[in-house]
């Protein structure tokens, strides 16, 4: 009965339960779509540096608040870090709108999923669902408007936190303490190769995370540090086995102040 | 080439309504009552796998009686429905009212068009800011709409049900003595008694934050 009912009538029956929300927006011709045209050149507001690390059985992400057009500052205070489900976080660092966009079908997604099946899609699952959203984004990427994510969540299935960063061919890679990704990455990574701790406490991992963010606006333009003045912190989430916890700017900012005091002296 | 009997129109609305009534009155009761933070859901469903309550959006939930797999494909058609509403524009935009209308369409379709009419009776219930702003909406085989207050009752035992929870009710209450009410209409309605097993339960509760659905545990029904 799908295609020949009328307009408002329910979707019954037109796809087999179970079949992805993509499917259901594909099959309406609802799906986010962005033309590759060959004149490429096109320049968008960029996200940039984010990164997340492993403490005790749970995973912390962070990323700056900066969006960069070209040599501009194009956004003080965008999102890059978002909750995707209960129990994982996504963040994102490159051509800032489309990578909203798919986090937004992302998150759509699991809770279609979980709804529909009466279960969470595992970690893993979760994880290679995202690869392939990444993989149907090359043709974008070839025009130079590149999304790069990180992953993250708690696995209740051996009660510990994972994170996987991906490549712009839709690769998936388990990381095993610490992953960053996007302009100042890889000054994070430096950063947290030397201080990371496989003991760290959940505090300590938060600090870590501002510290690492706070290097990479030092070398890097595109990251913006914490801004005191206009009280704008980094996005701060953590995963573990109480589900995720979106640090408030309260809790923020008192860390943030440490580490630029500490930087400065 | 055969000429078809004429029956007459009444005559066939009847036999099919006659013919849902009948799978309908085969099924377990489920009822919805109003407490004080939101709206509980009470099944009675043995089978701890086979659902028949669940959710569909943030502030929205589902119970179906009847045929199992045609109340299934109408919830997750509901999920559907749901989620393109939510991700086309906003969140906010997925209504109780929006998802009956939708509901309601669909069963009054297939009851007038389809070679047989869905044997199911369904609740849709959203909790709002207030109490005042609950919505609890009934939808039978023929896709009549019923808008409820305070409490509602689907399935084969709905009038002795219906008839407890009317000298039972009352607003503001607890989810204990909601839950309280409900289970014991089940008793007064059907002379059984029930294990906490024997139960299914749900609630959408404001106080839940965005995904206000929740599952009760059967320690909770004890």
């Amino acid at each position: 009965m799908s295609a020949a009912v009328p307009g408002d009538l329910l979707p019954t029956g037109s796809i087999s339960p179970g079949e992805s929300f993509s499917a259901l927006l594909r099959a309406r011709g609802l799906d986010p779509r962005w033309e590759a045209s060959a004149a490429g050149g096109l320049s968008a507001p960029e996200g940039t540096t984010v990164l997340a690390l492993r403490y005790g059985s749970g995973v912390v992400m962070a990323g700056d608040r900066r969006a960069t057009a070209g040599n501009l500052i194009a956004h003080h205070n965008v999102q890059k870090v978002f909750p995707a489900d209960a129990y994982s976080a996504v963040a994102i660092s490159g051509t800032a709108g489309i990578a909203a966009e798919l986090i937004r079908l992302f998150q759509t997604e699991l809770e279609h999923y979980e709804k529909l099946e009466g279960r969470r899609l595992s970690l893993e699952g979760k994880a290679n669902y995202l690869a392939s959203m990444i993989r149907r984004q090359l043709p974008m990427a070839f025009q130079g408007l590149v999304v790069i994510p990180l992953f993250c969540g708690y696995d209740p299935d051996d009660d510990t936190g994972r994170l996987y960063s991906f490549d712009v061919v839709g690769g998936r890679y388990e990381e095993a303490d610490y992953a960053a990704t996007g302009s100042g990455g890889r000054d994070a990574k430096l950063f947290l190769r030397g201080a990371f701790r496989p003991d760290l406490e959940r505090d300590e991992a938060v600090r870590l995370a501002v510290e690492a963010l706070v290097a990479a606006a030092e070398e890097d333009t595109a990251t913006g540090g914490p801004d005191l003045r206009r009280g704008i912190y980094p996005t701060v989430v953590t995963v573990a086995d109480d589900g995720l916890i979106e640090l408030t700017d309260d809790e923020v900012a008192p860390v943030a102040r440490a580490v630029l005091e500490e930087a400065g002296s | 080439m055969t000429t078809p009997f004429y029956v007459p129109p009444e005559q066939l609305m009847k036999d099919r309504a006659e013919y849902a009534r009948k799978g309908i009155a085969r099924g377990r009761s489920i009822v919805a009552v109003e407490y004080c933070d939101g709206v509980l859901l009470l099944a009675e469903n043995p089978s701890g796998t086979l659902q028949k309550i669940g959710e569909l959006y943030d502030r929205i939930a589902f119970a179906g009686v009847g045929k199992y797999n045609e109340f299934e494909s109408l919830r997750v058609a509901g999920i559907r429905h749901a989620d393109l509403k939510g991700y086309a524009y906003a969140r906010s935009d997925v209504t109780a009212k929006g998802l009956a209308n939708a509901y309601s369409q669909t069963l009054g379709h297939v009851f007038t068009q389809e070679v047989k009419p869905y044997e199911v009776e369904i609740m849709i219930v959203e909790v709002g800011d207030e109490p005042a702003e609950n919505r609890i909406f009934r939808v039978t085989y023929d896709g009549t709409l019923y808008d409820e207050r305070r409490f509602a009752a689907i399935g084969g035992e709905d009038e002795p049900l219906l008839a407890h929870l009317e000298q039972a009710h009352a607003p503001d209450a607890a989810l204990g003595d909601a839950l309280g009410w409900a289970m014991e209409a089940f008793r007064a309605a059907t002379e059984r008694e029930f294990e906490p097993e024997d139960w299914e339960a749900a609630v959408v509760d404001r106080t839940l934050g965005r995904r206000t659905f929740r599952r009760l545990d059967p320690g909770e029904l004890g």
